[in-house]
């Protein structure tokens, strides 16, 4: 048994683990910081696949911008979890159901000899850079969907701010316009005060 | 083949399905909290991501990792519109329950 071996069945198990807290947390928060383990563990799986790149990707973008966001939510929402969880079980035996069967499918596809059996990763050279070998096909091969993705994303910033955006009719806001049109009569008056005299 | 060898293809693919298992279920058991939802759809693409770099890797081809890379682009701004869709909901309905959302029905 390799030590490879030994780590691939220790992050198997925590993963699992944390994939089955995440649907069965009673608290969403814990559901999130859950999935937050199941990302680092993810990326733990990818460093020893060789994908160092999308590892540290998923952990500054998964780990630290989405789970963020999604914990905001949850703590911005004032829901009543605990009536959200009303038919957990009796949702149970159908969900159990459906989920060993996919899983039965699926292995038996996977384990069943149509797959070509592949027990190694292709060698690659300890000298090898997996960000620059990314950047390179990103960068010629993949340049037009490289730049749709960047569409989606400017498409998803604009959609997540025109949706959530409330214009507040009596916050105190400056006119530009209104600033620079501005004369100096309209702001300074020059009164007449008759001066008084002195009561000796 | 014994178990305890250094992880196959297939080790990877068989953890991939686990996964995926997992969050359909979870599917189906939080069918009524939105943000369940989401949280196991981006379980499942993990999953899906996990096959693709498993591939890629004991394949020797980088196109997986390409995949992977774009799979994360759509998934991150998919759940930030539909996180702000959640909050617009919440605003409008005072609720994310599933079950309310019938306006729709006709």
């Amino acid at each position: 048994m390799t030590v490879q071996g030994i780590l691939f069945y220790v992050f198997a198990a925590i993963i699992v683990f944390a994939a089955l807290r995440v649907v069965t947390a009673r608290n969403p928060v814990h559901s999130a910081l859950w999935l937050v383990l199941a990302f680092f563990t993810a990326a733990a799986h990818w460093l020893m696949l060789g994908a160092e790149f999308l590892a540290i990707v998923l952990v500054l973008v998964y780990v630290g911008a989405v789970m963020v966001l999604f914990l905001f939510v949850i703590m911005m929402l004032d829901v009543n979890f605990e009536h959200l969880r009303k038919g957990f079980r009796s949702y149970l035996p159908v969900g159990a159901t459906v989920g060993v069967l996919v899983l039965i499918v699926m292995v038996l596809v996977v384990l069943g000899g149509y797959l070509k059996p592949v027990a190694a990763p292709v060698a690659v050279p300890a000298t090898a850079e997996n960000t620059k070998a990314l950047g390179l096909l990103l960068y010629t091969d993949y340049v037009y969907p490289f730049e749709i993705a960047a569409v989606i994303l400017l498409v998803a910033i604009i959609a997540a701010i025109v949706l959530t955006h409330r214009t507040r009719k009596q916050t105190k806001h400056q006119d530009p316009s209104e600033q620079v049109k501005v004369r100096a009569r309209d702001r300074l008056r020059v009164l007449s005060i008759p001066s008084e005299k002195r009561e000796s | 083949m014994s178990i305890l060898t250094a992880p196959t293809l297939s080790h990877y693919l068989v953890l991939g399905a686990i996964l995926f298992a997992i969050s359909m279920a979870g599917i189906f058991l939080n069918r009524r909290n939105v943000i369940i939802l989401l949280m196991a759809i981006e379980l499942m693409l993990l999953a899906v991501n996990l096959n693709f770099i498993a591939f890629a890797s004991y394949l020797g081809d980088m196109a997986g990792q390409v995949f992977v890379f774009f799979i994360l682009t759509v998934a991150a701004a998919e759940s930030a519109i539909g996180l702000a869709i959640l909050v617009l909901l919440f605003r409008n309905v005072g609720s994310i329950d599933v079950e309310d959302l019938d306006h729709l029905k006709g």
